[in-house]
């Protein structure tokens, strides 16, 4: 069988997510469609599933064209979709998730869920998919539940199956499982669309690639024609320099201390164990790990967001264990959180009014009792010409800016003062390459500036560029420490599986 | 290796400060009653006297004799009960079952009351019971309606309008023609008040609260000025009658059950059915499944082809029925005519009871029950002849909620989407 | 799970607009801000002449006798209706008096409405704290009559800010300290402090001592809001509550657009998590809020008692702490709005009775109208499509998003 996308185009109000895109995919292929954060990879994929609808162009399966009002038809034309975000109801057992929408009943449409149960534990025995059919979604850990989305495809007979970036929260041994299971489909003859922004896995399980610029298809190779630095320039439109400039660090002394902390997540359950760690002035510490091992947590006591349950936090010698974010702020700690729409910013709020949402109370912009909106306006209008935040004026709200943008708003807050300690959560999560090499300059220069960094990455290329020193975290604890020029990403990738190097589990 | 290792984490769930306070907040609440029960209930009844408890009245079939208690001995026995539950819960704990731990002691407590109360006189337990029966039906009527909007996602603080609405087109549809086809459009009339709050939440995306607000402020604008400018003019309009109680043949005989179960109108009847219906039809149909899957997270319902709109539409739809038939009882079932804002906040109670019996339809129920005995009680105290202000019974079913939803004796967990409108592409 | 909301932002749109995008007027412009309650006001009026022509059974016999003279009847009940309306609300001294007097409580119970909508809480407790605190005054009002004349009357306006203040307070209190969603609490609030104020009006704190109804003792007359008008006809009962009202507009005005903790209520009202991070603390917050919420609701409530009725009754609150969502909803949650809003509503109350006493037309009819304006304005996408006005797409009003945790 044959898919066919041609001449697809979307429109948003300002922006041409999709531009005439023609795309193919046989049974028995893998078609991986690479490109940036922001390409309009998934936009295509949702107009593909029936969820948007297109402005312009055609579907046809095996040159039949089709009409996917809703993701029904798309199912029921055999097109079936792992969303990045799972598509999972987690109150509900797996084979209830499983069934949903094609539901095998009884009469009068009482659930048949041995039927369901049956014919689940048939799929996930043929393509080597193991899980308990009768297991709590919200209990399982992502890995598993990537799993039940791939069965809930198969279960409605998806001869075509689309992934949307689906390696982005599973470890490196699970990517591997992953990429079996996805051969073990292919061979039987499914075809698969493999959504990525990363090189290496395109070159790893793709058959062909597409790669998607700014809404088009910019060029279309195989694994054996190209290499990492010419996808990457495909992707992005430049030449890709994917290390970040910057001189050997001169690590002074100790800023953070962190000691046998033990945080617990909002289950109770612990998150955070043992950990302990160093943070010199004058150093970027990267923290290594794939998503959920308790990094949000160990950033959150950090920065004095969640209670420790035990353990201690030295900041320049003083305990910071129970003090608050406000006092951590005005002792020089910068803080970029992980989700810069959730916490870093508030969207509605003018562009202004975010860059002095945590110092508003200080003398600067405020009599403590009235506020100074002369004077923000003034420091505001300075701050975004030093820090290039694109924008028509200052007193626009925040929601209006790009991505890229907003997170510049945010680096210029937390970076326009005077800073001993910077504590950065996925700082380039969801950026285009430009914003991503301007936020990583930053960086570095604060720390050539003598402030001591931490930083939180799932991505490993980001930490690899960045890190003076690089602590692997799995499952809570900190499994080891390594220096950041010296470490290969293979050496890496096993650690945040979970291996642990001999007797080097010392603290940092 | 990965998973069994996760999963192994998972399980392990670290006791909070806060879990273990509450753990010891109910222990030292039943010593606590313990000693109340002990100083107020025993030392304030006379030596010797006893309650008598009526199960039967004088029409039924079968009699069955008067259970009469002792008053000091009956309530120092369910004294020495909590000291004992409570030295269990302060040493040991009972985890899970603590939830059933403390409403046994609420039972307790409320027959401990009842025989102090009672002491020295004659009390009619079957005509309590029945009494808790009808004042139930609306709130679980009202409660099964918020159960039908909310396991969709829809918040419906609109009931009390959609109750008062029904009331009213049930009485002058009832007068004019007959009661049953006053019932058909008193449902109607439920039904008409959803479509508004489906439209406007779903189609509209109206914040669900102000939907509410506006239902509830335009329902009892609308039927009080009715009532002035037409009931008022034409009494005629306002004598629908009602339904009479209907025992059912043999099972009405049955003693003490007889009379509380089987011998009532078909709104108590049909309260049964809908929550038995509506309970199985939750939690065992696909139409169920795929409801509670668009109340939890509409979006994976819509990418398996589940019709998110539509859903909520026919669940909405199918609360105003619910609701409808809650209003008629006003009417039809009890008053035999309306009166301005006759429903007097019991369609709250009803969200009340919906969120106390956590989004079940046997849970809201039970509360209905709950409040409806405690509505009741309420009217005894007066020929009892209690020092106890009747008003705080009639506020206790509101303080019983704020209890549960501050989390204060376990946590009530609400369909997850509750309040969002889904917004397609 | 899904924190990441950078790729799932693609392509780069803003997110829906809120109501607070629209009260802060980030997305609607101010003619739009003008014309949509206008019209709304408008259709609710139509639509209440609508529901009066219909229910009027002498129009109804008009039609099956003489249809020729139907329009002409429809035309002259109406006419008369709204003209009497008018009269009551604006055609006389006596008329303006009466608007303005019914305003004043209206006007303090929407601010604080507005207040806990500019910090993303529904207070849909009004009628809770309008209770509360005007028992308080009340108490104060019968208790402490060794008071002079204004010291009493503060003391009195004191106490329903303190009472309403707590009642609202502890729904904040209950949202801070265990999630429990303040749609729900002040709900059940608004029915403890009912039964309450209905226990306490027959004990003797309150009770008029040869009487058994619940009906308290009067307040000193030291405690009363005195009379602005009475120099012109004795009759005028306008009171200092209007002063009252367009004071504490001034002061929420002041308050969330100029000083610092108003910053702090805003950023909270948007984005909790975003103000935790910064450094706020929130659960305070949610306690200071409700505490202000509530405290002008109470000072509704004193209104109501030291201004009209010099004591405590059952039920005394009247539908004015839900009139309040309309009433905030319409003046877009700012204070001067509130205040514009509230004056139409008063106007509104003033006329309904106006209406009631000269042609006989229920006052009930004003609540259908009000409730009209209500949802018209909340989902102004009705009135844009019966008038098929071109303006920008405005946003549906959200405040509430679950009422979990």
């Amino acid at each position: 069988m044959r898919l066919e996308l041609e001449g697809i185009t979307k429109r948003f109000p300002g922006v041409l997510a999709n531009d005439h895109v023609d795309m193919s995919v046989e049974s028995g292929e893998i078609l991986a469609l690479l490109g940036e954060n922001g390409a309009g990879k998934s936009t295509l994929m949702n107009i593909l599933y029936g969820l948007y609808s297109a402005d312009e162009g055609h579907i046809r399966i095996d040159g039949v064209e089709q009409d996917f009002g809703s993701p029904s038809d798309a199912i029921a034309a055999g097109i079936g979709m792992v969303h990045q975000h799972f598509m999972l109801v987690p109150v509900f057992s797996v084979v209830e998730n499983v069934v949903l929408g094609d539901e095998p009943t009884s009469a009068a449409g009482v659930l048949d869920l041995r039927r369901g149960r049956q014919r689940l534990t048939e799929i996930s025995e043929e393509y080597g998919l193991r899980v308990d059919p009768d297991a709590i979604i919200e209990d399982l850990p992502v890995g598993v539940q990537q799993r039940v989305e791939i069965i809930k495809v198969l279960f409605r007979d998806a001869e075509f199956l689309v992934l949307d970036e689906p390696t982005a929260v599973l470890t490196p041994q699970e990517v591997d499982d992953l990429f079996g299971i996805l051969r073990g489909l292919r061979d039987s003859g499914k075809g698969i669309i493999f959504i990525t922004h990363k090189l290496h896995e395109v070159l790893d399980i793709a058959d062909r690639i597409a790669v998607l610029r700014r809404g088009r298809i910019v060029g279309t190779t195989t694994p054996a024609e190209t290499n990492t630095e010419h996808l990457a320039e495909m992707m992005v439109g430049r030449p890709v320099d994917l290390v970040v400039d910057k001189s050997a660090a001169a690590p002074a002394e100790p800023v953070l201390v962190v000691e046998d902390l033990m945080v617990v997540d909002d289950r109770n359950h612990p998150a955070v164990e043992d950990v302990s760690l160093t943070v010199h002035a004058g150093e970027i510490v990267g923290i290594a790990g794939v998503q959920g091992n308790g990094q949000t947590e160990l950033v959150e006591a950090l920065t004095g967001l969640r209670d420790p349950l035990r353990g201690s936090i030295k900041i320049g010698g003083v305990e910071t264990r129970d003090k608050p974010p406000r006092w951590l702020h005005a002792h020089g700690v910068a803080h970029i959180p992980e989700d810069r729409q959730r916490m870093g910013l508030v969207l509605p709020f003018t562009i202004a009014e975010n860059m002095v949402l945590d110092s508003y109370y200080d003398d600067e912009y405020s009599s403590g009792v009235v506020m100074r909106w002369d004077d923000v306006s003034a420091r505001a209008a300075e701050l975004s010409k030093q820090f290039d935040v694109r924008t028509p004026s200052i007193d626009v709200p925040a929601s209006t800016l790009s991505g890229g943008n907003q997170q510049k708003v945010i680096v210029a807050r937390e970076f326009s003062r005077d800073v001993r300690l910077i504590i950065a959560a996925q700082p380039t999560r969801g950026l285009d390459v430009g914003s991503i090499e301007y936020i990583h300059a930053q960086m570095v220069r604060q720390r050539d500036e003598g402030a001591a960094v931490l930083v939180v990455s799932t991505e490993l290329d980001e930490i690899m560029a960045l890190s003076d020193r690089i602590a692997v975290m799995f499952e809570g604890r900190i499994v080891a420490v390594l220096e950041g020029g010296s470490v290969t990403a293979t050496e890496l990738g096993l650690y945040m599986a979970g291996a642990s190097p001999d007797g080097a589990k010392e603290s940092a | 290796m990965t998973t069994a290792l996760t999963d192994a984490r998972a399980a392990i769930t670290v006791r909070t400060p806060a879990e273990i306070r509450r753990a010891r907040i109910l222990g030292i609440l039943y010593l606590v009653l313990a000693g109340f029960v002990y100083l107020v209930f025993t030392l304030g009844a006379d030596p010797g006297t006893s309650a008598s408890f009526g199960l039967s009245r004088p029409t039924d079939a079968i009699a069955v004799p008067d259970a009469t208690v002792p008053v000091r001995g009956f309530t120092v026995l369910i004294a020495v009960v909590f000291v004992f539950l409570g030295a269990m819960q302060l040493t040991r704990g009972f985890d899970k079952k603590a939830n059933v731990v403390l409403g046994i002691v609420f039972g307790l407590f409320v027959l401990a009351f009842l025989a102090w109360a009672a002491a020295g006189k004659s009390f009619s337990l079957v005509g309590m019971l029945q009494a808790t029966l009808v004042q139930a039906v609306p709130i679980a009527l009202g409660a099964l309606a918020g159960v039908l909007c909310e396991r969709v996602a829809v918040i419906n603080i609109a009931i009390e309008g959609q109750l008062l609405a029904g009331a009213f087109v049930g009485a002058i549809v009832g007068s004019a023609s007959n009661i049953w086809i006053g019932l058909l459009a008193a449902v109607g009339t439920g039904v008409a008040l959803a479509w508004v709050l489906a439209v406007l939440s779903i189609r509209y995306r109206v914040d669900q609260i102000i939907s509410g607000v506006f239902i509830n402020i335009f329902a009892l604008g609308l039927t009080s000025y009715l009532t002035s400018r037409i009931l008022v003019e034409i009494p005629d309009l306002n004598n629908s009658g009602r339904f009479l109680p209907w025992e059912i043949p043999v099972l009405g005989d049955i003693p003490v059950i007889g009379p509380v179960l089987f011998n009532n109108s078909i709104f108590v009847y049909g309260m049964f059915v809908a929550v038995i219906v509506l309970n199985f039809a939750l939690f065992r149909t696909r139409w169920g499944l795929r409801a509670r899957a668009v109340g939890e997270k509409p979006k994976a319902a819509d990418t398996v082809g589940i019709n998110v709109y539509r859903t909520r539409y026919v669940n909405v739809l199918l609360g105003g029925v619910v609701a409808g038939f809650g209003g008629a009882f006003f009417t039809l079932g009890s008053a035999g005519r309306f009166d301005e804002n006759m429903t007097a906040g019991l369609g709250f109670i009803g969200l009340a009871a919906m969120i106390f019996g956590r989004w079940r339809p046997f849970g809201a129920l039970g509360a209905a029950l709950v409040f409806g005995f405690a509505d009741s009680l309420q009217g005894k105290l007066a020929i009892l002849q209690t020092p106890i202000p009747s008003e705080f019974l009639l506020m206790a079913p509101y303080i019983a909620t704020i209890i549960v939803v501050a989390g204060l004796v376990g946590r009530a967990r609400p369909p997850a989407a509750d309040g969002q409108p889904y917004i397609k592409e | 799970m899904s924190t990441d909301v950078g790729e799932q932002a693609e392509p780069d749109t803003p997110p829906e607009p809120s109501l607070f995008d629209e009260l802060t007027g980030a997305t609607a412009g101010w003619r739009q801000a003008i014309i949509v309650p206008l019209l709304a006001v408008a259709t609710a009026l139509i639509v209440g002449a609508v529901i009066l022509v219909i229910t009027d059974p002498d129009l109804w016999r008009v039609l099956r006798e003489t249809p020729g003279d139907y329009l002409a009847e429809v035309w002259s009940v109406v006419s008369a209706a709204y003209s009497a309306l008018f009269r009551g609300a604006f055609g006389s001294p006596r008329a303006w008096s009466e608007t303005l007097v019914s305003a004043s409580p209206v006007i303090l119970a929407g601010l604080s409405v507005a207040v806990g909508f500019r910090a993303g809480l529904f207070n849909i407790g009004g009628e809770g704290q309008i209770v509360v605190g005007g028992m308080l005054a009340v108490l104060v009002g019968i208790k402490l009559t060794a008071l002079p004349f204004p010291l009493l009357m503060l003391a009195a306006l004191l106490g329903g800010i303190i009472g309403g203040g707590i009642w609202g307070g502890l729904a904040g209190w209950l949202k801070a300290r265990t999630g429990a969603h303040e749609v729900i609490t002040t709900i059940m609030l608004n029915f403890v402090a009912f039964f309450g104020s209905l226990w306490l009006l027959k004990t003797d704190l309150y009770r008029v001592p040869e009487r058994a109804d619940p009906v308290s003792q009067s307040i000193a007359p030291a405690a009363r809001l005195p009379r602005l008008l009475t120099w012109i006809d004795p009759q005028l009962r306008v009171h200092g509550g209007i002063i009252l009202a367009v004071l504490a507009a001034w002061f929420v005005y002041w308050l969330l657009f100029r000083s610092t903790i108003g910053f702090e209520f805003r950023a909270v009202g948007f984005n909790p998590d975003g103000a935790r991070y910064a450094g706020m603390r929130v659960s305070l917050l949610y306690v200071s809020v409700m505490f202000v919420a509530g405290a002008l609701a109470g000072l509704a409530g004193a209104d109501t008692v030291q201004g009209v009725l010099y004591r405590g009754t059952p039920a005394f609150s009247a539908g004015i702490g839900f009139d309040a969502i309309g009433l905030a909803l319409l003046g877009r949650s700012h204070p001067w709005g509130v205040v514009l809003a509230g004056l139409l509503f008063g106007a509104l109350e003033a006329g309904g009775r106006e209406m009631q006493a000269s042609v006989f037309i229920p006052v009930d009819l004003v609540q259908v109208i009000q409730a009209l304006v209500i949802i018209f304005i909340a989902a102004p996408a009705l009135i844009r499509g019966l008038y098929r006005l071109r303006v920008a797409e405005e946003g549906p009003a959200q405040l509430t998003t679950g009422w979990g945790s």
